[in-house]
């Protein structure tokens, strides 16, 4: 079954705490080659049957609409896996 | 955080820089001042001010700190009255007054408390977890910056009809957003208020409080003294959050690679604001700053004018040492910059070692600006060049103020005409035993008297230990001292439909409220601090309500004897046209000597039998009344304001609580005896028979008016037999009505009320009353929460 991976991450201006977090914790766990770190979130869309213009279109919105928040949030990706 | 970080700090941008020089020579050049914010007017000052046009930085700097919420150019005028309204008997316990980032007031034994309130109304309505977030976070630095540790925090919201889909899409985030900072940051929150009125829709209030303990030596006020000593910013990086207006800045800048919409919202930290505030904490201690600034609104260049301009020189800053986040940010956009959880202090060099020392302890990462200097400019220059040159004090005080026309609003006689007595509604009151138990139960399950707990649940209560009381009490109570229980009592209040029917007297009620609340729990008010939520000042009616309600407040302040030491002032809350109820909201700070003695809310089950006195005098006040709100009806006017008798029931209540005399004691507001008496049986589950017949009979009242009116200046408190003689010998002493109202039953399991209507009594299951009344909210938002919560787990 296809899958429509939608990824998601907090705006390149917007502070990630989380991210700064594993990037401040990183070095002391012997990982230095590392400079920063931003965590983003990546959902997974399973579809009964083929992605369609319509389908991905769905997909599209949900991503804008629902699964991000646009206020600090883009959507980077909305992609078709095929399994 | 780690040294790494520091040593690869950012490289200079090539910006094309606006010097000081290219200004002079460039008169001609366009500035999008008006994108800004300025007015043509303001911006003619600025020029004239400088002799010369602003570089782009100096005109983001005018911009933001002439902004009505940096520079309350509207309401200066009014807000005078809070300093001028006072009495050496008012200062005696002062420390610090108003203008600084907090007031400060003595405790007693070397103790001293700061505390302040402040809006975060917009951000959270754009970004409600955020907005709300950042608004525990910035209240808290206010509170640091005295240096003082943040004990508590409180949260007053105000959301639109309960069933409103903004009030689904809003509240949930608010809520979390509050739980989600301050539970990490380890500060219990204590109380506050949940109102909900269709007036907040799409302009939900989110004030909030906090308050901080210090010793008399750890004081420390904004200002950089001392030529030669350092200035420092410390905390997190500078980012580009919260500029949405400096982006017409982004013209001074060759790079089109940057962000194209910088974003209006702030993300917090609270773990790095935990952080920050214990290595303020050990820079207080070892007493390493001279001077210490919390950057909020308006960043950067709210810090270094202000800093300057209240010390006795200038300041030079480098504006490239300051750490970015992102790199691509202009000079502009750093001074206007909000990023959360940072601090600037000013250091003397002798200082500058051990200051690094405790950076390095707690992994936070600081950068030198600069210096104070003795030419009285703030002059900051951007890699060598001079790209602001001014006197901070054009910048940070001497900004426009403007005295806004105002007239009492053309409908406002009509809407005090329109009294609830001559109502459809007031011809069909509830007069018999089961019409007058439906009444109640109706009112025990409207919204704004519904259990709250689905709210403040989500907020640790009692996190450090030191929580006396907390929500649903009257006031949140806090230990200051564990050897002796010195502690504080806070409580705000509004009931901003009185304040909408007379916002003069609508603010003496907040005030009154809150200070009943106050010295309900048992403390003695010391203190002010409010919140001014109002629509736009250019609008006259609005203003109007504006400068009656400061006028108001100010006078009742000084009629009770405690000062106002600090607040904040919300303007323009209105969408499409339409203003919120005025909303000044008032926290009142009381002290104790020992905060075991405090009096709680709630029957005790324990007490069964105990006696129950009602405190003051009820008078037929339905307008503006909740009753009257759940009959459709907002008209009239709001109850008499009557402070020598808060006053005098106050003095009672503390009394009362110091001598041990009284178990439990609860004060009248919205809902007036019906939600009082219901409130202190639900609280543990203990009911409680009163008889009405005396009541009516003495105030000359129907049964309706005996449980509904929202007369002011009473309090229910329930005492032992054994202290009845010596209570009532008191308040008789001190002339003030106390009625024997009834006794606490704790076998019933329900509240009992028999008077003089048709039926004779009624009487009301707690059980079934609970479950009613703590349904209410949850039903609501139950679903929207896990909705959220899941898509939170998630990342």
């Amino acid at each position: 079954m296809p899958t429509i991976v939608v990824e998601v991450m907090p705006k390149p201006e917007i502070l990630d705490p989380q991210g700064k977090a594993i990037a401040n914790a990183l070095p002391h766990l012997g990982f230095t080659g590392f400079s920063g770190v931003r965590q983003g979130k990546r959902f997974e869309l399973t579809v009964e049957g083929e992605v369609t213009e319509a389908v991905l279109d769905d997909a599209k919105r949900a991503a804008a609409e629902m699964l991000s928040n646009p206020v600090i949030e883009d959507v980077v990706a909305v992609r078709v896996e095929e399994d | 955080m780690s040294e790494q970080d520091t040593d690869t700090a950012m490289t200079t941008q090539q910006f094309n820089i606006d010097t000081v020089d290219h200004a002079a020579s460039t008169p001609e050049i366009d500035q999008p001042w008006a994108e800004l914010g300025l007015k043509a007017n303001e911006y003619a000052r600025i020029r004239e001010i400088l002799g010369r046009r602003p570089t782009a930085a100096e005109l983001a700097m005018y911009s933001v700190m002439w902004s009505e919420h940096c520079s309350y150019k509207s309401s200066k005028v009014h807000l005078r009255q809070f300093g001028e309204k006072v009495t050496d008997e008012m200062k005696k316990d002062l420390m610090v007054g108003i203008g600084e980032n907090a007031g400060v007031t003595d405790l007693g034994d070397g103790w001293a408390v700061t505390f302040k309130i402040e809006s975060h109304n917009h951000p959270s309505y754009v970004e409600p977890y955020q907005g709300a977030a950042t608004g525990i976070g910035g209240i808290v630095r206010d509170i640091i910056s005295m240096g003082a540790r943040p004990v508590a925090v409180m949260d007053p919201l105000r959301f639109g009809d309960i069933d409103h889909p903004d009030t689904k899409r809003v509240l949930p985030g608010v809520v979390s957003g509050i739980g989600g900072y301050g539970n990490s940051l380890g500060l219990p929150n204590i109380g506050g208020e949940v109102v909900f009125d269709e007036v907040y829709q799409q302009n939900p209030l989110v004030n909030a409080l906090a308050v901080g303990v210090l010793r008399h030596e750890d004081l420390r006020t904004a200002n950089a003294s001392g030529v030669g000593n350092k200035v420092v910013l410390f905390g997190a990086r500078t980012g580009g959050d919260g500029i949405g207006g400096a982006s017409v800045l982004a013209s001074e800048s060759f790079d089109d690679t940057k962000p194209s919409k910088r974003p209006a919202v702030q993300v917090g930290d609270p773990f790095a604001e935990k952080v920050l505030i214990e290595c303020c904490l050990e820079l207080f201690g070892k007493n390493l700053v001279e001077g210490i600034q919390d950057l909020g609104a308006a960043g950067i260049s709210c810090a270094t004018s202000e800093l300057a301009s209240n010390g006795e020189g200038g300041m030079h800053i480098e504006l490239t040492n300051v750490l970015l986040r992102d790199p691509t940010l202009t000079p502009g956009e750093i001074l206007m910059s909000e990023s959360q959880e940072r601090m600037m202090a000013v250091v003397t060099p002798e200082n500058a070692e051990a200051f690094e020392a405790v950076m390095a302890t707690w992994g936070v990462e600081y950068s030198w600006l600069g210096e104070v200097t003795g030419d009285g400019r703030l002059v900051i220059e951007w890699d060598g060049e001079t790209i602001v040159d001014v006197d901070p004090r054009t910048v940070a005080h001497e900004g426009p103020v403007y005295e806004r026309p105002y007239h009492r609003p053309s409908w406002q006689d009509t809407l005090q005409a329109a009294r609830f007595a001559e109502s459809a509604a007031a011809a069909e009151l509830p007069g018999d035993a089961e019409s007058l138990g439906q009444a109640l139960v109706d009112l025990m399950t409207s919204p704004n008297m519904a259990d709250v707990s689905w709210i403040t649940d989500q907020y640790d209560r009692f996190v450090g230990g030191n929580t006396a009381l907390s929500q649903p009490d009257d006031a949140g109570v806090i230990r200051v001292d564990e050897e002796t229980g010195l502690g504080v009592a806070l409580a705000t209040d509004c009931n901003s439909r009185y304040a909408y029917l007379d916002p003069y007297a609508g603010a003496q009620l907040a005030l009154a409220e809150a200070y009943r609340n106050v010295a309900t729990s048992g403390a003695v008010p010391v203190a002010v601090s409010d919140c001014l939520n109002f629509g736009s000042p250019e609008d006259p009616e609005i203003m109007w309500q504006f400068a009656e309600a400061v006028r108001g407040l100010a006078d009742a302040c000084m009629e009770l004897g405690i000062p106002v030491t600090g607040g904040n002032v919300s303007l323009y809350n209105q969408t499409a046209g339409r203003a919120i109820h005025p909303t000044p909201v008032v926290g009142v700070l009381g002290t104790f000597d020992d905060v075991s003695r405090r009096t709680p809310s709630g029957f005790q089950r324990w007490a069964d039998g105990q006696a129950i006195y009602l405190l003051g005098t009820t008078r037929e006040e339905l307008d503006g009344s909740e009753f009257a709100r759940l009959r459709g009806h907002l008209g009239g006017r709001p109850p008499k304001v009557n402070l020598t008798a808060e006053k005098t029931l106050g003095e009672i209540l503390i009394n009362a609580s110091r001598d041990g005399m009284i178990d439990a004691a609860h004060d009248l507001s919205e809902g007036g005896l019906a939600a009082a008496i219901s409130e202190m049986a639900l609280r543990f589950g203990v009911g409680a028979r009163i008889a009405l017949d005396e009541l009516c009979e003495r105030d000359g009242l129907t049964p309706a008016a005996a449980l509904f009116s929202e007369s002011q200046a009473r309090a229910l408190v329930a005492l032992p037999r054994s202290e009845e003689l010596r209570f009532t010998d008191m308040t008789t002493a001190r002339g003030f009505p106390a009625l024997r109202l009834g006794v606490v039953d704790a076998e019933s399991g329900g509240l009992e009320v028999t008077g003089p209507f048709d039926g004779e009594s009624f009487g009301i299951g707690l059980d079934d009353l609970k479950q009613a009344w703590s349904q209410v909210i949850p039903s609501r938002f139950d679903a929207v929460q896990n909705a959220t919560e899941a898509v939170r787990t998630e990342q």
